[in-house]
């Protein structure tokens, strides 16, 4: 079972770059052990530590200003999570805090991993993203964008603003579904489809 | 209206269709590595569940072991070995194969799998690695997947997906020489975008494909992850078939010829219509470098690191930082530009064909004074083809590293990796921030632009070296 996604307000982090890839959500280095623990650290290590100087914060990133402590959701550019598949970047954003991720496109391999751990991968129009992260960098702390899953929208520099989830994701959201249990109420019709499968490829068992 | 092989396929692997665009898809083979399959198996035993289908299942070490000759379980990244013993332990638990570090079938999953003749066309395959899609020049419905995705296949041998859109991308003309695959690809993804093929998946097509190898093909479909494709794939032909025979997982005697005659009939109907459609002309192709940090940062070897004018606010930004990063201007030119390491490997540009290309420059050359190069096989199969035609010698006289076979320096996990800052030419598929070190700074290109790199010592065009 995991945590539950229905209305979340929070703290938003502005990253406004794109192409952000899985290799600077959590650098290889930082996976360390064979476990989805532990990995909140290393989240954006290269860029949120300054270089060569052991984990010396580095006051120029987004995480380490004033006024996105317990930033819980993030800003940024088209093509969010691209690059590796490594579902460590969802673990690492997770522990970390965040449970959202607004961007006007995600790396179909993370957003799918995403919604597997309950984070909520939140597409809008790049204005759109822009106009929030404005307001939110006004004043961070104050300025809390509000997300609304069931009614999918969001709430933020007075607007409201409708987004698009494919409705499966949605409900394994809402409802914090496990989907291999989900899929084991399926089995007779996959368990029929393998035998099928055997006979009409035979070469391949 | 005919259907295009993609939809083929997949209508071949549903299960169960829903109305929310998603489908539950049987999934007929699962390749995992120690990197993040370790997690996968090790999730799956805590929670007492099991493989479905042990006997689909296989396992490759690849990501994390040593490339030095002799190398053992000990690893040069910090506890790399917890993974390789875990990895090991599970696999051997849950009964299925696994190509373990020194079994002569070890390498990179995406060049063992079809080097073992375990991904046939037809076939659904998933991997928790992105480059999964490397399989689908085999005409195959391959693509990479999370670890949770890769446990809930384990145990349903299924997975739930939404239903790509399809592409075509026709590579029309013919290549000049000295121009690859790996050229096609980072064009295409330079001209479109590395977000080009968002939820698509991309059937590559054309005279330029149809004349590539298999080993070129691979190349191809590697990078259609850094297009943002779902994958990429290509209709089989006579090659693909031929490429198949006599592999240790293909089909034998009477099996074979029933799978032959269905494997020819997977291709796209003429009338077929796609979601999108791109054409790339070969003929004026050039050999591809990147000056930055995306695969899109990709232009003609003859180019210079282009300006940011009139691109839209975050595109120019990322632009500006990759420049920062990657010690370039707009404006310098890439042709020339000090060099001080060069790499030849990874699931891209490790096969056979790919040594035999880069020997091919190197063949009575020296790299550069002061470089470090390093060639490292796919698969330690590629490397025992590649000693019994004398390649070896001609790499190692040329002054590179011959490696066993693995990831390696691809990507830096802790482990080995190039220096602080350094400027490296390879031949894998992501010139990420620090992806092959702490800040190094990786140009993209071919193997034979990479050979040609090293002997020069800067960033050279490959025509220069190759005999007319
Ligand atoms: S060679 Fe590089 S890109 Fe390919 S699977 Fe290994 S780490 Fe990934």
């Amino acid at each position: 079972m995991m945590d539950k996604f229905t209305r979340h307000e929070g703290v938003a982090a502005v990253l406004l770059r794109s192409n952000v890839d899985t290799d600077a959500i959590i650098p290889s280095r930082e996976m360390k052990r064979v476990s989805k623990e532990g990995l909140g650290e290393g989240l954006f290590a290269g860029w949120r530590y300054l270089a060569g100087a052991g984990r010396q914060k580095n006051p120029g990133f987004v995480l380490n200003q004033d006024g996105y402590q317990g930033a819980s959701i993030l800003l940024s550019g088209p093509n969010f999570g691209c690059g590796s598949s490594r579902e460590h970047a969802v673990w690492a954003l997770k522990e970390f805090g965040f449970r959202a991720v607004i961007a006007p496109g995600f790396g179909a391999i993370f957003a799918s991993n995403c919604v597997r751990n309950g984070i909520l991968p939140l597409v809008l129009a790049a204005g759109q993203v822009a106009k929030i992260a404005e307001w939110v960098a006004a004043d961070p702390a104050r300025n809390r964008v509000v997300i609304d899953l069931p009614a999918q929208q969001v709430e933020a520099a007075g607007q409201v603003y409708s987004f698009d989830i494919e409705p499966g994701a949605r409900q394994m959201l809402v409802e914090g579904l496990d989907s291999v249990a989900l899929t084991q109420t399926r089995w007779d019709l996959i368990q029929a489809f393998h035998e099928r499968r055997r006979l009409s490829r035979p070469w391949l068992y | 209206m005919g259907l295009t092989l993609f939809e083929k396929l997949w209508s071949e692997h549903v299960v169960e269709a829903y109305d929310d665009g998603t489908d539950l898809v049987y999934i007929d083979r699962i390749f995992l590595h120690e990197r993040t399959g370790s997690i996968a198996l090790a999730s799956l035993e805590a929670q007492g569940r099991t493989v479905f289908c042990p006997e689909q299942v296989f396992c490759s070490m690849d990501h994390i072991v040593d490339t030095y000759p002799d190398r053992t379980d000990e690893t040069t990244m910090p506890s790399g070995k917890e993974f390789i013993l875990a990895t090991r332990r599970h696999s051997h638990a849950a009964g299925i194969t696994l190509f373990d570090l020194n079994d002569p079938r070890q390498g990179i999953v995406h060049v063992v799998s079809p080097e073992q003749g375990i991904v046939q066309p037809g076939v659904s395959l998933v991997c928790p690695d992105s480059h999964t899609c490397t399989q689908g020049a085999m005409g195959a419905l391959a693509w990479g997947i999370g670890s949770s995705e890769a446990e809930h296949a384990l145990v349903t041998k299924t997975l739930r997906v939404l239903r790509p859109k399809t592409m075509r991308v026709r590579f029309d003309g013919r290549l000049a020489p000295g121009v690859t695959a790996k050229d096609m690809i980072l064009h295409l993804i330079s001209t479109h975008g590395a977000n080009g093929a968002r939820g698509c998946a991309v059937e590559f097509t054309g005279q330029a494909v149809a004349e590539l190898d298999m080993e070129g093909r691979m190349t191809l479909c590697n990078m259609a992850v850094e297009f943002s494709a779902f994958t990429g794939l290509i209709a089989p032909d006579e090659k693909t078939i031929a490429f198949l025979r006599g592999r240790p997982y293909a089909p034998a005697g009477a099996l074979w010829q029933q799978a032959a005659d269905y494997w020819r009939t997977l291709r796209s109907s003429p009338d077929a219509r796609y979601d999108r459609e791109l054409v790339i002309d070969c003929a004026s192709l050039e050999p591809q470098v990147t000056w930055g940090t995306s695969p899109q940062h990709a232009v003609g070897i003859s180019a210079c690191v282009p300006a940011a004018d009139g691109l839209d606010a975050a595109t120019a930004e990322s632009q500006r930082q990759a420049c920062a990063y990657i010690g370039l201007a707009p404006g310098q030119a890439l042709a020339g530009l000090p060099i001080d390491a060069a790499f030849i490997g990874s699931c891209t540009n490790s096969r056979i064909s790919d040594l035999r290309q880069a020997a091919a420059v190197l063949r009575g050359r020296q790299v550069a004074k002061g470089l470090r190069a390093i060639c490292v096989p796919g698969s330690m199969q590629v490397k025992a083809q590649a000693e019994a035609e004398g390649l070896d010698q001609i790499f190692t006289a040329a002054g590179f590293e011959w490696r066993a076979s693995g990831c390696s320096m691809c990507f830096f996990a802790g482990g080995e990796h190039f220096g602080y800052r350094e400027r490296v030419i390879s031949t894998t598929n992501r010139n990420f921030e620090s992806r092959q070190g702490p800040e190094t700074r990786t140009h993209l290109a071919s193997p034979v632009t990479v050979a040609a790199s090293a002997v020069r010592g800067c960033i050279t065009d490959p025509r220069e070296l190759l005999q007319p």
